[in-house]
């Protein structure tokens, strides 16, 4: 016999690989974040504390965030349902479906917001309906719901949908001649496999209600302290050459973004340790 | 030969804007400008004397056709070899008008007419780019680094804030007739046709009920003179005006970013019983969306909205360049220039050439000028700087 066979994996070696993941995350990723950083490093803690311990700008944060943060959880609900439809069952259009779920990743933001105000807005299709029984619903908060639930759908459904469709349907029939109810089965069975991914999904799905602003700016009437939300504050400081107050908008969402997603992952690392499933 | 430019067109960061139509679309033809120098391109014009004029897809070259069949085939040969092999390309100018949002159509027929006369005073066919977009967010490209030779924005300010980085000379707005702004505009009411709430003036406004568009005057110039002309019109009528523009703008449902948002707003989402807007706006929407579905209310008082032009000193490459520049803001002045922009609905100075109903189209109103509300050195800070009036009329101080 020879001496040992080492067998070499085929993938690059982790220096190389390593090395350009760590490039492209600093350029594309670090790098702004930094500046932005920097930027608020120059301002001093305490004027972006100044800037933003306003009444206007907690009223926009708190506007974004809540509204994104309700955005998110109706996602989670009705993403998990629709994910489930477009697996589970085979029906006539099931893929037509299935392609209309990204479409609110492939149309531009703006487009987006027009169409969703034409559709709301007192004389549009559904606007006119919600008139009748005296809801407003473009320009004011409701709109901006819309609008966020929008492009926020598609995160949820694609991040649980491979999920379900590794779920084997023996799982499921074990679980009855075991005993289990229907309910029993869902509860104990069913969503704790889901929850990991349906909770990733509503975390790029919060993310993303709470920077978005090309399709919310046409819908939400952006008055202060009513419909203005955070995004657009920023746009205004900009506009004014205010690039110190416009980055300290940025650093407070930045770090109520963060701290939410720290949440999440907690309890994404909590719920897999009580599942004891990977 | 012409097609030599194409690319340049193209990098440029205006989009390609193809000419009329030619008379004859496929007939091409060589022609000589100037001694050795020949171009090639679809024929739009042929002339009494035996000149034909070419075109391109920005502008027209016009000279003696070439006869001889080496020289055609060489201009042929050129112009498949395309970029950089031409011995001497057409010395053409280029120049970039930076420009805001309504201008878009004045500017179009204006660059037409200019590119025309120019020709006829025995220039090359210049290449004009225009580049359309909000005014601050305009000026804010020019300062980073937008190479444009002439700006023709909405605010004085914007101006300003070229000549603060350096681009301009201080006293810009001295070099041009009429404080550098060819044309003027003001601020009127379009209301629904027949007018259902009757809104005769800037008072009734702030009744109860009446829903007014106006766009952010934060984010948007214009809406800023629209705030201006409310807050002239309170102090001409003895009322104080921060409380008539607080009360006015607690009847606004909707603050969009800008002008044409706002326009589609009150238009197309039948939101509100009023739009604030530029009167070149709306007698443009009067005129692309039906007469039967609006009119148009000029209030008593309204303010002087002055759009000025400015030659971007910095940004001139050499006095070829900067003749075209002056030429081409001169003629805004000469009495075809200002007869076009009588015609695209703005109020211009002279009226020699102007048809005669484009100037008896805009009825006589008092105008103030933003010299007397303090000029904008002293509006902006005041109203609209981060926590100004304007500011102060949803967050009390």
């Amino acid at each position: 016999m020879k001496g040992p066979v080492i067998h070499r994996s085929p993938m690059p070696g982790l220096g190389l690989s390593m090395g350009i993941t760590l490039t492209m995350l600093s350029i594309v990723v670090l790098l702004p974040i930094g500046a932005l950083l920097l930027k608020g490093a120059n301002y001093g803690l305490a004027g972006i504390w100044e800037t933003v311990n306003r009444e206007r700008v907690w009223a926009a944060l708190f506007l974004s965030f809540r509204l994104s943060l309700f955005a998110a959880l109706l996602n989670l609900v009705f993403g998990v349902l629709l994910a489930w439809v477009l697996v589970r069952y085979r029906f006539p259009g099931r893929r037509l479906l299935d392609a209309a779920v990204d479409l609110p990743f492939a149309l531009p933001t703006a487009v987006a917001g027009i169409a969703l105000t034409a559709l709301y807005a007192p004389r549009g299709f559904f606007g006119q309906l919600a008139a009748e029984i005296g809801w407003k619903i473009a320009y004011t908060q409701w709109g901006i719901f819309i609008a966020l639930v929008f492009v926020g759908l598609p995160f949820v459904a694609r991040t649980v949908q491979p999920v379900i469709e590794e779920i084997e349907r023996e799982v499921e029939e074990a679980s009855a001649t075991l005993g289990a109810s229907r309910l029993h089965t869902l509860r104990h069975v069913i969503l704790p496999m889901l929850l990991p991914a349906a909770l990733t999904g509503f975390a790029l799905a919060l993310a993303r209600a709470v920077g978005e602003y090309g399709s919310v700016i046409f819908i939400a009437g952006n008055i202060p302290l009513v419909t203005e939300i955070a995004p657009l504050l920023i746009i205004i400081q900009l506009e004014e050459f205010n690039y110190d107050a416009a980055a300290a908008i940025g650093i407070a969402m930045l770090l109520i973004s963060f701290a939410m997603l720290l949440a999440i992952n907690l309890i994404q690392v909590w719920s897999r340790r009580r599942i004891g499933y990977v | 030969m012409t097609t030599l430019h194409l690319p340049q067109t193209i990098l440029g960061l205006v989009p390609y804007r193809p000419l009329p139509t030619s008379k004859e679309k496929d007939m091409l033809a060589t022609i000589t400008l100037a001694g050795t120098v020949t171009a090639q391109g679809p024929v739009v014009d042929a002339h009494a004397d035996g000149r034909v004029t070419i075109a391109d897809g920005t502008r027209r070259l016009t000279g003696w056709p070439v006869k001889t069949l080496r020289n055609l085939f060489a201009g042929v040969a050129l112009a498949i070899l395309g970029l950089g092999a031409a011995p001497a390309p057409v010395q053409a100018e280029t120049l970039l008008n930076v420009s805001y949002d309504p201008t878009r159509e004045l500017y179009r027929e204006f660059n037409e007419a200019f590119a025309t006369w120019w020709v006829a005073q025995g220039n090359a066919a210049p290449t004009l780019e225009v580049s359309h977009g909000g005014s601050g967010s305009q000026s804010r490209a020019v300062v980073d680094g937008l190479k444009a030779q002439v700006v023709t924005l909405a605010l004085a300010g914007d101006i300003d804030r070229l000549a603060k980085a350096g681009l301009l000379a201080e006293d810009w707005q001295s070099k041009f007739p009429n404080n550098s702004s060819p044309y003027t505009s003001t601020i009127v009411f379009l209301v629904r046709e027949g007018n259902p709430k009757g809104l005769k003036d800037w008072g009734d406004l702030i009744a109860d009920g009446v829903e007014v568009i106006t766009p952010n005057p934060k984010t948007s110039g214009g809406a800023r003179w629209n705030y201006l002309a409310a807050w002239a019109w309170a102090e001409k009528n003895g009322k104080d005006p921060k409380e008539f523009v607080a009360a006015l703008y607690k009847n606004v449902p909707v603050l969009d970013q800008a002008a044409r948002g706002s326009t589609t707003t009150f238009a197309q989402n039948g939101i509100g019983d009023v739009l604030l807007a530029w009167e070149n706006e709306a007698y443009l929407a009067l005129k692309e969306l039906g007469e039967d579905q609006f009119d148009i209310v000029v209030p008593s008082l309204s303010v002087l909205a002055e759009p000025p032009v400015a030659i971007v000193d910095a940004n001139i490459a050499n006095d070829e360049q900067r003749k075209l520049a002056e030429a081409y803001l001169n003629y805004l002045y000469s009495p075809e220039g200002q007869a076009i922009a009588f015609k695209n609905f703005y109020r211009a100075w002279d009226t020699s050439k102007a048809a005669p109903e484009d100037v008896a189209r805009f009825p006589q109103l008092e105008l103030v000028t933003i010299e007397a509300l303090g000029g904008w050195a002293k509006v902006q800070p005041e109203h609209f700087a981060d926590g100004g009036i304007f500011d102060q009329i949803y967050v009390p101080k």
